[in-house]
C-alpha cells in the first residue's frame, strides 16, 4: 500500500466531497470569491495611488538660477557635487541658451514680450539647475545645503548662485509632503484593515462548512482513519474553494476594469485600470490565485484539527 | 485478551462514571453488557476504543496497557476494532459502497480487495442490493446492518456494539442479534451493550450487570435480570 494510492483516494474524496456538500460549497466559494475580489481591488487601488503620487513627486523640483556671468564649468562643477547627494535623483542643467530658447517658447503668441527681450543686447537669463529629491520631504535638506553652499564662500561656487526658488515654493512642497505622507498611510491602514476583516470572514465560513461535518470526522477517527486520512479531503475542498473563486474573480475583473478605465485615466491622469490589469495579469493571478488557495486550505486545515483532536 | 484493572472514571466534580471495575474477557467471548441509562457500559467501551482514558487503574488490551500507546498505535487499534452504535454512526455524504470501502482504505487495504470484500461483507448483512443508497435512502434497520458490515469488514479481533438495537423495531433488532451472533461463531469478540431483556435472553451467553458505575453480577450464561 503506497502513499500513492493514498493520495489518490485523498483527492478523489477531495472531489467528491466538494460536490456532494454542494451547498456548503456554493457558500465558501461565494465568501471567498468576495474576499479575494476585495484584495485584488486593493491591489489596483493601490497601484494607482502610487502612480499618481509618484507623478505628483516628480511635477515637484528645486531650482536653483546662476548669475548671468557665471562660468558654465563652474555650474557643472556644482551639479556633480549635488548628484553625489543621496537625497538628489536627478540634477538637470539648463544653459543659459536653453533658458532663453524656452523663454520664447513660452512666450511665442506674447509679441510684446518677445520685443522687448530683442531690445536687450544681451541674454538677460542665467543657467539653472532643476533638482529633483528622491522623496519630497529631501527638498528641506538640499535647499540647505545649497544655502550653505551660497553663504559659507563670498568667493567660491556659492557666489555664483542668484537665488533658490526653494523657500518660495515651501509651503506648496510641504503641503504636498502631507498629502503624499497621508494619503500612503491611510491607504495601507485601509488596505490592511479591509484585507484582515475580508480574511477573518472567509476563514470563519469555512470552519462552519466543516462544523457540519464534526459528526463525519469522529465516525472517521473511530473505524480508524490516520489523521492525514481525514483532514486531507477537506483541505483538498479548501483548494479547490480557493482556485474557483480566483478564478471567478480574474473573470469579473476584465469586464470591471474595461469598463472602469476612461473614468479611471480621467481621474488619476494617467492611470487605467484596463491597462494595469492586463499588463500586471501575471502578478494578480499569481497573488489571487495564492492567497485564494493559502485562505481555502489552511482555514480548513485549522478547522479540521480541532474536530481531530476531541 | 481485554482486562481491566480496578478501573474509575471520574467527569468533572460528578460521581464516577463506572468505579473499581475489574473485568477480563477472553478472546472468542460473546460478552452483553446489561444496565440502566447512566450505569456505566458506555464509558467502560469507550475505554477499549481509545475515546476515553480511565482516571485511576488500566486497561489492557492483548498484554498491552492501553496508557502507554501512541497516536499511531490508537489508529491501528480502531481499525482492529469494529464500532457499532445505536446511532449508526454512517457516513451521510458516502453512498453504503463507500461507508464500507472508507474503513478499508482507513486500514491501507487495497483497491483490488475492497472491490472484492464490500459486495461479500454486503451479503452478510443481506443488503446486497442496497450498495448504492445513501444512508439516508435506508430504513434505520438497514443503516444498522450497513454499519455492522463496515465494522467487520477488516476482520477485527472485537466487535464492540454499543445498545445496537437502541432504535430499531423487534424485527430489525431479531436480525441484528442474529447477525452479531453469527460474526461471534466466525471466531470475533463480541461486547454488546443493551438494557432490550429479549436480546441478553436471545443471545444467552455470558452477561455482566452494571449499576451505578459498579458490577453487580457476572453469569456465564445469563439472563437478564434487574
Amino acid at each position: 500500500m503506497g502513499a500513492w494510492v493514498d493520495i489518490k483516494r485523498i483527492l478523489r474524496y477531495g472531489l467528491v466531497g466538494f460536490f456532494r456538500n454542494g451547498f456548503v460549497s456554493l457558500a465558501a466559494v461565494l465568501i471567498l470569491t468576495i474576499t479575494l475580489f476585495v484584495i485584488a481591488s486593493l491591489m489596483i487601488a493601490g497601484a494607482a495611488l502610487s502612480t499618481t503620487l509618484e507623478q505628483l513627486t516628480e511635477k515637484v523640483d528645486v531650482n536653483v538660477y546662476f548669475i548671468t556671468d557665471a562660468p558654465e564649468e563652474e555650474v557643472l562643477t556644482m551639479k556633480a557635487s549635488l548628484e553625489t547627494l543621496p537625497e538628489v535623483a536627478s540634477v538637470e542643467y539648463v544653459s543659459r541658451e536653453e533658458a532663453i530658447e524656452r523663454f520664447r517658447e513660452r512666450h511665442k503668441n506674447d509679441q510684446l514680450t518677445l520685443q522687448a527681450l530683442d531690445e536687450l543686447e544681451d541674454n538677460p537669463l542665467g543657467a539653472s539647475l532643476a533638482i529633483r529629491a528622491k522623496e519630497t520631504n529631501q527638498y528641506e535638506n538640499i535647499a540647505a545645503y545649497l544655502e550653505t553652499l551660497q553663504q559659507s564662500s563670498i568667493d567660491g561656487a556659492g557666489s555664483i548662485i542668484d537665488k533658490v526658488n526653494f523657500f518660495q515654493n515651501k509651503t506648496v512642497i510641504d503641503r504636498l509632503t502631507d498629502i503624499i505622507d497621508t494619503s500612503r498611510n491611510l491607504g495601507i491602514a485601509i488596505a490592511v484593515f479591509l484585507g484582515l476583516a475580508s480574511v477573518l470572514i472567509a476563514f470563519n465560513t469555512i470552519r462552519l462548512a466543516i462544523y457540519t461535518s464534526r459528526d463525519e470526522i469522529g465516525v472517521m477517527k473511530l473505524v480508524g482513519a490516520g489523521h492525514w486520512y481525514v483532514r486531507g479531503p477537506f483541505v483538498i475542498s479548501g483548494v479547490l474553494y480557493g482556485l474557483i473563486s480566483a478564478i471567478i474573480v480574474l473573470i469579473i475583473l476584465y469586464p470591471i476594469s474595461l469598463w472602469m478605465g476612461p473614468a479611471s485615466e480621467r481621474f488619476f491622469g494617467t492611470f487605467n485600470t484596463f491597462s494595469y490589469y492586463t499588463e500586471s495579469f501575471a502578478f494578480i493571478f499569481l497573488v489571487v490565485v495564492a492567497v485564494g488557495i493559502l485562505i481555502g486550505a489552511l482555514s480548513s486545515y485549522l478547522a479540521v484539527r480541532r474536530y481531530l483532536k476531541q | 485478551m481485554i482486562y481491566f484493572d480496578k478501573v474509575t472514571k471520574l467527569y468533572n466534580g460528578s460521581a464516577p462514571a463506572i468505579e473499581n471495575i475489574t473485568l477480563s474477557i477472553d478472546p472468542g467471548e460473546f460478552v452483553s453488557i446489561v444496565g440502566h441509562s447512566g450505569a456505566g457500559k458506555t464509558t467502560l467501551l469507550k475505554m477499549l476504543f481509545a475515546e476515553e482514558t480511565p482516571t485511576e487503574g488500566d486497561v489492557y488490551f492483548g498484554s498491552q496497557n492501553m496508557r502507554d500507546f501512541t497516536e499511531k498505535e490508537i489508529i491501528d487499534l480502531r481499525r482492529n476494532i469494529g464500532t457499532v452504535f445505536q446511532d449508526f454512526r454512517l457516513l451521510p455524504t458516502k453512498n453504503v459502497y463507500e461507508n464500507i470501502a472508507f474503513a478499508m482504505e482507513a486500514a491501507g487495504r487495497g483497491d483490488d480487495d475492497i472491490v472484492a470484500d464490500v459486495p461479500h461483507v454486503l451479503d452478510l448483512v443481506d443488503l446486497g442490493e442496497k450498495m448504492w443508497s445513501f444512508p439516508k435512502e435506508l430504513s434505520g434497520g438497514e443503516q444498522q446492518r450497513i454499519a455492522i458490515a463496515r465494522a467487520i469488514v477488516n476482520q477485527p479481533d472485537v466487535l464492540i456494539a454499543d445498545e445496537p438495537t437502541g432504535n430499531l423495531d423487534p424485527i430489525n433488532t431479531y436480525e441484528v442479534v442474529q447477525i452479531l451472533k453469527k460474526i461471534n461463531d466466525l471466531g470475533t469478540t463480541v461486547l454488546l451493550t443493551t438494557h432490550n431483556k429479549g436480546v441478553v435472553d436471545s443471545v444467552g451467553r455470558r452477561v455482566v450487570t452494571m449499576d451505578q458505575g459498579r458490577i453487580i453480577r457476572d453469569d456465564n450464561s445469563g439472563k437478564y435480570s434487574l
